[in-house]
């Protein structure tokens, strides 16, 4: 067997990301199905109720936050008893996926003593949670 | 000749589709100027937008483009939402695409961790700037930056030539120094193809770019990661197209959290598109399997040009 047949299956990191990705974005879409089912069928009362959403839509985003009497960032966390900011479940879910197939990058690397690849790993997440935090320009507007 | 004739009717039933989806709710959305539900109870829109979603992945894997590029432009000329919810939902089309997609494309080894993760931090960098950006400036500044943005897409598809294994004689340093190089099984001859990069340091510069218009205007990227990755870089089509659908995962994450920090998600619109698309992205790597309507290519070219000129149209108030 020559090199290159040897080394045309996906390294051991690679494959265990791929399973990640795989659960994980079955299982966020999974969920973002229940709970949109919850929110249209008025199983859990929404914060907006459905026939107003359409008043908000044509808004900035900006303007319907400050409308609806929504919190920047995170707020939407605090208000996960009300139909239709349940459905961020899944939809934050999908968000932290790549977040947490990094973080099995940073140790696989590391063991490797892949240097290069373990930084940018690390620089990834410290990017994407940052970016996931809300903190980031939230003083604008 | 019954299966050319199946064929054809398939052919022609996607034809009618792509130009079925494009009228009622255009002729609804203008209508909806006045009125921001259009006239329509609440629940009109959310399933007009399911299906359109479903057609537009049918569509968008006939035509080998990214759910994202046709969703945020046709839902923002022919829908009464604002656009910033249309980038917030085109961003989470394209990453929940991009995850569901990437597992059997890492399996495979097509998708490349080596590849992927350099340009992947330069790129989802640069989508957190592109989204503050494309939240900040005036809407119609957008709208015309956007139509512009389509136009050249459709001009970018009309064009390229995208090459199956470019030639790279010496790979460049800080390729060499990153190790982007790899195989892959040609599944059609079985045979183990070696690849590597160069003009690294020029892909990188254009990852910046990527990144930012991913997070302006929310299209995913695939339009520009495979010709960088494949024509600049010297990747192989196959790897190119495949790391282009991974690397969506990651760009658009940072870049979807942005938005929905800002509230530029509003699930009863983001949902449908996301559940839409991807059943149809489904159903069309089932009819892709059985034919291969080059027309399709060529109507989403067209489709896109007149979704483009639109959105510089309202970018300008006409």
């Amino acid at each position: 067997m020559t090199t290159a047949e040897k080394n045309v299956k996906a390294s051991a990191e690679q494959i265990r990301y791929a399973n990640i990705l795989f659960y994980g974005a079955w299982s966020g879409i999974a969920l973002m199905i229940i709970t949109y089912l919850i929110y249209v069928l008025g199983i859990l009362p929404p914060h907006i109720p459905l026939h107003e959403v359409p008043n908000y839509w044509g808004m900035a985003a900006d303007q319907y936050l400050h409308e609806a009497d929504i919190g920047r960032g995170w707020a939407w966390a605090g208000m996960l008893g009300k139909g239709d900011f349940l459905n961020f479940l899944g939809i934050a879910f999908l968000g932290v996926l790549t977040i947490i197939g990094y973080l099995t990058l940073i140790p696989a690397y590391i063991k490797k003593k892949d240097t290069a690849y373990a930084i940018v790993a690390i620089l990834e997440v410290l990017v994407l949670l940052s970016a996931a935090s809300g903190f980031l320009g939230s003083g604008g507007h | 000749m019954v299966k050319q004739i199946l064929q054809r009717i398939h052919d022609l039933c996607l034809v009618l589709g792509v130009l079925f989806v494009s009228t009622p709710a255009f002729a609804v959305a203008e209508t909806a100027a006045a009125d921001p539900g259009g006239g329509k109870p609440w629940w009109f829109w959310p399933i007009v937008l399911l299906v359109f979603c479903f057609i537009l992945g049918i569509v968008a894997v006939l035509a080998g483009v990214g759910g994202g590029v046709l969703y945020v432009p046709l839902v923002s000329a022919f829908f009464p939402f604002h656009l910033d919810f249309v980038r917030g939902a085109g961003l989470f089309v394209a990453l929940a695409g991009a995850l569901a997609a990437g597992p059997g494309l890492l399996k495979r080894n097509l998708a490349n961790l080596r590849l992927a993760l350099p340009v992947a931090l330069i790129a989802s960098t640069c989508a957190i700037f592109g989204a503050f950006l494309g939240l900040a400036l005036p809407v119609n500044i957008v709208q015309i930056c956007l139509g512009a943005v389509i136009l050249f897409i459709a001009v970018l598809l009309a064009t390229s030539k995208n090459v199956e294994r470019p030639t790279v004689t010496k790979q460049d340093a800080i390729g060499k120094a990153f190790g982007m190089s790899g195989v892959y099984r040609e599944e059609t001859t079985g045979e183990a193809v070696e690849w590597k990069t160069h003009r690294t340091l020029l892909g990188f510069f254009m990852f910046i770019i990527i990144g930012v218009a991913a997070g302006m205007f929310g299209l995913g990227a695939g339009w520009a990661n495979v010709p960088v990755l494949n024509l600049l870089m010297g990747a192989p089509l196959k790897i190119s197209v495949a790391t282009s659908k991974f690397l969506l995962s990651i760009t658009d994450t940072s870049a979807a959290w942005i938005y929905l920090n800002k509230g530029a998600v509003i699930p009863l619109i983001a949902i449908p598109s996301i559940i839409g698309l991807m059943l149809g992205s489904f159903v069309g790597v089932r009819i892709l399997a059985k034919a291969k309507p080059k027309i399709i290519r060529y109507i989403v070219i067209a489709v896109l040009f007149f979704a483009g000129l639109k959105a510089l149209l309202k970018g300008l108030g006409h």
